[in-house]
């Protein structure tokens, strides 16, 4: 007899095949504190035309529960870590004797920054994140300690800088100066790597909506980055999260912050390109 | 090493062992009710328990309980390494004697809430929630 | 004091008299269980939130007594009645020794 179970484990168990969907993601309308609607759903950018016609948040594949609890600031834990960011906002740090504050005003003053991050730096000739450039503030107007790039206290600012674009398409732009470091990160992003020879696109493009293992496959797209994830208890970055996949493809990773996770943030953030900004969400 | 008769018996031995511990993991959380109601027996109607039937992650499981009327409230989860949960006292300035929270869960089991009523009779609920474990474990 | 414990509450600022009103209560806490183990493999000693209370005007509403399967960052909800304008005060607890306090007023009109 054909045997099921053997060819189900020769895939290591791990990508049921498309014929086996059984989990599309759910119909829902993403409301913030009942009265701001999210855009967690639209068509595809051009740049997307041939492989998806709706790109969609990680939002509609966690269930009741989890989704409810990024519908309010209330019941969002990350948000515990935007009001700790709100502190250090107006906090004087460094030799410089500033604050964020200092230039920036309040912390409002950064709506619409997110969504257009990762983005080039034309002084300093190179695509950049929101941590890159928030280090360059830290060390070069502030006379301040760099902070670590995944770590709590920039984690932190990075979700309350989020937290105020909420609602903002993200737009990041992926021609002009931004145009190679982009086609670096699409390069990346369908280069298989590791043991299991899995690149980005086998999960998250072509078995979105398909579970793996208990666990519902989304789009990969980081609209809601950081992230609380229920798991771990705290928020996530973008390139922590590549790094987690990278590995498990069984591969050697590349480093948050490192030229070739900035490429593929870039990319990705382009494949949510019109979804809404909102971060910090709350995942499994 | 060679398996003997005799080892062969050794390793039954501790499987026995081993399927013995959730029957006293059980117990434990028995011992968690009879330290609430001193032995008194337990009703069931009056207390609801709303659990989700799958959570996406046993680190934070959103748990709501409900007993009008109640004094006091117990939530255990019985397969957890330690069962207790919280124990809710309902003040006279409470609305309703209804609390929510979020709980751990180490596996899949019951969680049992059991609640003291104002003339001192107990009532129990139950729910099951399926813990399930990422694709990813990332 | 445990590093980084903040409380946040939230409860609205008006009422009727003898409404019952929802409040919302979350406090950032590791809620170290006891049972983790650190890189060494040594047992990870428990640190957590052992009691939460909310009173208003000098009455309870609610005492909860917590045991380390309560999640990290610790959320109650529940509800409350007001009989007259006044002061909420919600009171956590820490297994070193530390008392986390916060109040919200509420007007009844």
């Amino acid at each position: 007899m054909y045997n099921n179970k053997t060819v189900l484990g020769a895939l290591g168990g791990l990508l049921m095949t498309a014929g086996l969907a059984i989990a599309d993601p759910v119909d829902d309308t993403l409301i913030l504190n009942e009265e701001t609607e999210l855009v967690t759903r639209t068509a595809a950018p051009a740049h997307m035309a041939d492989v998806v016609d709706e790109v969609i948040s990680g939002w509609h594949f966690r269930g009741v529960e989890t989704r409810a609890m990024q519908a309010d600031d209330f019941d969002n834990p990350g948000m515990i870590f935007v009001e700790q960011a709100e502190d250090v906002w107006n906090t004087a740090d460094g030799s410089e004797g500033k604050s964020c504050s200092s230039c920036h005003e309040g912390s409002d003053s950064m709506k619409g920054v997110k969504a257009v991050y990762p983005k080039w730096n034309e002084g300093a000739g190179e695509v950049r994140t929101l941590e890159m450039q928030i280090n360059d503030c830290r060390e070069n107007r502030m006379g301040a300690e760099k902070w670590k790039y995944t770590g709590g206290s920039m984690q932190n600012m990075i979700a309350l800088i989020s937290s105020v674009s909420r609602g903002v398409p993200v737009n990041v732009a992926i021609d002009g100066p931004a145009q190679s470091t982009w086609e670096q990160g699409k390069e990346l992003y369908y280069t298989r790597t590791g043991q299991l020879e899995l690149s980005c696109a086998n999960c998250h493009e072509d078995n979105y909506g398909n579970m793996i293992r208990a666990d519902h496959l989304s789009q990969g797209q980081i609209n809601g980055f950081p992230v609380y994830r229920l798991k771990n208890t705290k928020l996530n970055s973008v390139h922590a999260r590549f790094k987690g996949c990278v590995r498990d493809t069984r591969a050697e990773t590349y480093k948050p912050g490192s030229a070739e996770f900035t490429a593929l943030e870039l990319y990705v953030a382009s494949r949510g390109n019109g979804l809404s900004v909102e971060g910090p969400s709350v995942r499994n | 090493m060679r398996l003997t008769r005799r080892h062969a018996m050794a390793i039954g031995a501790s499987a026995v062992v081993v399927a013995g511990l959730p029957i006293r993991a059980l117990a434990a959380g028995d011992d968690d009710i009879t330290a609430f109601t001193g032995g008194a027996d337990v009703g069931e109607g009056g207390i609801t328990l709303t659990a989700p039937e799958i959570a996406e992650n046993g680190n934070t499981v959103p748990i709501e309980v409900s007993a009008e009327g109640a004094s006091e409230i117990l939530v255990l989860a019985t397969g957890n390494p330690v069962p207790a949960v919280a124990t809710f006292k309902f003040g006279p300035l409470a609305a309703s004697q209804a609390a929510s929270t979020r709980i751990r869960l180490a596996k899949t089991q019951d969680v049992v809430a059991v609640a003291k009523m104002a003339d001192g009779s107990f009532v129990k609920a139950s729910a099951s929630v399926k813990v399930t474990i990422g694709g990813c474990g990332g | 004091m445990a590093k980084g414990v903040k409380p946040r509450v939230k409860v609205p600022k008006t009422a009727a008299a003898g409404d019952s009103i929802t409040i919302k209560t979350l406090i950032s806490h590791k809620m170290e269980s006891g049972q983790r183990k650190d890189k060494e493999g040594n047992l990870i000693p428990r640190s957590i939130i052992n009691r939460f209370t909310c009173d208003f005007n000098g009455e309870n509403v609610i005492d909860v007594t917590l045991e380390p399967a309560i999640s990290t960052n610790p959320f109650f909800e529940f509800e409350a009645k007001v009989p007259e304008s006044g002061d909420f005060a919600f009171t956590w607890y820490d297994d070193d020794g530390s008392v986390y306090e916060t109040s919200k007023s509420i007007t009844v009109e």
